[in-house]
């Protein structure tokens, strides 16, 4: 069965990313040949002695004029085992932003560190943010080896440097590996120049990496599932006298589940109500299932007649979430706006939207170590820990338990922008439930 | 058992995702329909992702009026079908009374974007659903999959909104819009894989046939009532079929003898040549052709 790996890749300034990219791009032929001639040509104008593989991925005027990668940019390619989408985030404006972006919805992130350098201030900042939206495979491709006469002991050096910084990170999986993108060596082949180099090549790794599954999520041996979540998008309720001759009186609630599995036949749970019912029929347009899993896009129909509307949840009876008007949070500052204390929100939380306060602030997280120092504010591309206060309760798992029901978005309700990524850490009134945080 | 959804399902089930995420918080989005392939799926999509209601929004068309008769007629049978209301608004109303004018090179499809963006403003449209693909263009793998417009229709690539899990923001100021791109990660290949999945039809010219055309920037284009031939180009008969559908004076064929489906995704899968490369005259005119009718408003 065809699988999609989504990766994401980050590095620090002229560590060759773009280079990597294209050459993963162009070795896995997924460079067709207009776009290596647009290439060619270009290089040949700007009097490059190569054919300058970056090119293939700086797709906007300005990133082009000023030899800088702006935005993140989406990749595809396939190999005859596997599909990417690939995420490639820049490492020069607005990096920490990008790399959240590309990391909250990636199965692995790739980050790159020059061979030269070893590992930077912003390789430890790409690794953090790594570790803090949880993405479940961390690869550190160690570039420019030739720039170092393709030396093992330096790759050593580099890899202890990377495993200190994992290790204080808490990363559990994690693969340093030796490449060298521009001349394409352990890039999509096994190295011809590092004898001293028994392993996997870069693709080949990501081609065996386990395919993510994101109704075992986060868990080390795959096999437990996590309890369903299912967040309302719609009420399905056809009018009409054609459907309602074939159909009945239809009422189904649309959504895409969380996570974990639905049966029919299943006791769940409706929230914030807490209304208990039966599942007795999972609808999709090619067909009824007798069960369905994450992240596929159904319709359930129910037992008994609940007024359903989007932003509610359907749950596990047995392993509901915490209904809750109050949050702990780990929240990336993505505004050039400050964030301070008393900031009134809107909260985007899977298809719920409510209000909300930032009740306190409770600190600023250093990137090396994660650790929180007292702050009074969040400045753009801070990452630090808040306490949100709801005008309506929110069906919250943590982050660490369920990257679905754990995440959320602090929106400007005046502009619509997103002002915030934000992970649940767990409830913050005092004396209520935690359990099941 | 194994819980493992295939590429097609995931893409599937995120498109539908998206659909309804969009329908669920805006009150009046609109999809863009030409009859195109990426259209085609995209209507498809809708019709699955709001089943057994009918898709809860009309569909427009921007008629450049360089049009393939049999594409017009599949748009007409398909709206009919389902029974949508189709909006259509036509470039050669703008030329005729002076709003556009046509170009010296005769293409049409950069002239689309000022009746597109009319039809949104008097249609009232607040989010409108495209089949951009980032798989298509440079410019394109920077896209969001809700994409903010400013009041002029603008797309400011430098200042877009982190998009983050699958959570979509469609906020917007009054006045503003937001594009909607459910097929943002599928590619060329995804695309005819799941036509061929789903047994949807497309209109006839997608697929290998006989047809009277005319060399002209390395393209073959087909003689119709718009497009004639210059001198020192001769028409000739020639198998080939449509990669991608629009403008016809802008719009070439390729060679192919692929006649169904399976022979399409086969020939697509072996393919070295780019479908807007090997079919679009106007995305070939600079660099940034597409980067720059994009900032206009341009789908």
């Amino acid at each position: 069965m065809a699988t999609l790996l989504r990766m994401a890749t980050a590095g620090s300034v002229d560590d060759g990313k773009s280079t990597l990219v294209g050459r993963l791009l162009h070795d896995s032929k997924a460079v067709l040949a207009d776009q290596l001639e647009a290439v060619e040509r270009v290089s040949r104008d700007k009097g490059l002695g190569h054919v300058d593989l970056a090119l293939l991925t700086d797709g906007l005027r300005a990133e082009r004029e000023q030899g800088i990668t702006i935005d993140v940019a989406y990749r595809y390619f396939a190999t005859a085992k596997r599909s990417f989408i690939l995420a490639d985030c820049p490492g020069h404006v607005q990096y920490t932003r990008n790399t959240v972006t590309g990391s909250s919805t990636a199965d692995v992130l790739v980050v790159l560190v020059d061979a030269r350098h070893g590992v930077v201030e912003q390789t430890r900042r790409h690794l953090a943010v790594g570790h803090l939206l949880r993405v479940p495979h961390v690869v550190v491709a160690v570039n420019k080896i030739d720039l170092v006469d393709w030396s093992e002991q330096r790759f050593t050096e580099v890899a202890a440097q990377v495993h200190r910084v994992t290790t204080n990170l808490g990363i559990e999986s994690v693969q340093v590996l030796p490449v060298s993108a521009l001349i394409g060596d352990n890039v999509v082949s096994r190295s011809r120049q590092m004898d001293w180099y028994t392993g996997p090549s870069l693709l080949e790794f990501l081609e065996t990496l386990p395919a993510d599954d994101p109704s075992t999520r986060h868990t080390e041996t795959g096999e437990v599932d996590r309890p369903l979540r299912f967040p309302v998008q719609l009420a399905l309720r056809p009018q009409g006298a054609a459907v309602a001759e074939e159909l009945g009186e239809y009422r189904g609630y649309a959504g895409q589940i969380s996570s974990g599995v639905i049966r029919r036949g299943e006791r769940v749970v409706v929230l914030p109500s807490g209304k208990h019912t039966t599942v007795v029929g999972i609808d999709t347009a090619s067909g009824e299932l007798t069960e369905a899993f994450a992240p596929q896009s159904v319709a359930l129909r129910l037992a008994d007649e609940i007024d359903i509307t989007r932003g509610e949840l359907i749950a596990s009876a047995q392993d509901a979430p915490v209904v809750t008007k109050d949050l702990r949070l780990t929240v990336v500052w993505l505004h050039e706006r400050a964030l301070t204390p008393g900031a009134k929100v809107l909260v985007k939380h899977t298809t719920r939207t409510v209000q909300g306060i930032v009740t306190s602030i409770d600190g600023r997280l250093g990137l090396d170590s994660l650790d929180a120092r007292p702050a009074e504010r969040l400045e753009l591309n801070d990452i630090g820990r808040l306490r949100l206060r709801l005008s309506n309760p929110v069906m919250a798992d943590s982050y660490e338990q369920n990257r679905g029901t754990g995440s959320l978005l602090l929106v400007d309700s005046q502009s619509g922008a997103n002002l915030a990524a934000g992970m649940i850490d767990g409830t913050g009134a005092v004396g209520l439930d935690e359990e099941g945080l | 058992m194994s819980r493992q959804l295939d590429q097609l399902a995931m893409l599937e089930s995120e498109a539908i995702h998206i659909f309804r995420e969009v329908v669920g918080e805006l009150e009046r989005p609109v999809l863009l329909f030409s009859g195109g392939k990426d259209s085609v799926v995209m209507l498809h999509l809708a019709a699955k992702a709001f089943w057994p209601c009918p898709v809860p929004f009309p569909v427009l068309h921007v008629d450049t009026g360089h049009n393939f008769p049999e594409v017009i007629d599949y748009r007409d049978r398909t709206v009919a079908r389902l029974g949508l209301r189709l909006v259509v608004t036509k470039v050669q109303d703008y030329i005729k009374d002076g709003r556009l004018a046509e170009r010296a090179d005769g293409t049409r499809n950069p002239l689309q974007t000022l009746p597109l963006l009319d039809a949104i403003a008097a249609g009232r449209f607040d989010a409108v659903f495209g089949g951009g693909r980032r798989d298509e263009e440079k410019a394109r793998a920077k896209e969001r999959v809700v994409s903010l417009r400013d009041e002029f229709g603008q797309w400011d690539p430098r200042n877009q909104r982190p998009e983050l899990w699958n959570l979509y923001n469609p906020r917007h100021r009054v006045g503003e819009h937001v594009r909607i791109f459910p097929l943002s990660n599928w590619t060329e290949l995804d695309v005819w894989r799941w036509i061929e999945a789903e047994n949807i039809e497309l209109p006839s010219l997608y697929y290998a046939h006989d047809r009277d055309v005319f060399r002209r920037d390395g393209m073959w284009l087909a003689v119709g009532e718009a497009n004639q031939p210059r001198a020192g180009e001769r028409v000739e008969r020639r198998r080939v079929r449509y990669r991608t559908v629009g403008d016809m004076s802008c719009t070439g064929a390729v060679e192919s003898d692929a006649d169904t489906v399976a022979r399409v995704v086969e020939e697509v899968a072996l393919t070295r040549i780019t479908e807007r490369g090997a079919t679009r005259a106007d995305d070939r005119l600079t660099e940034a052709a597409m980067e720059d009718r994009k900032k206009e408003g341009y789908f």
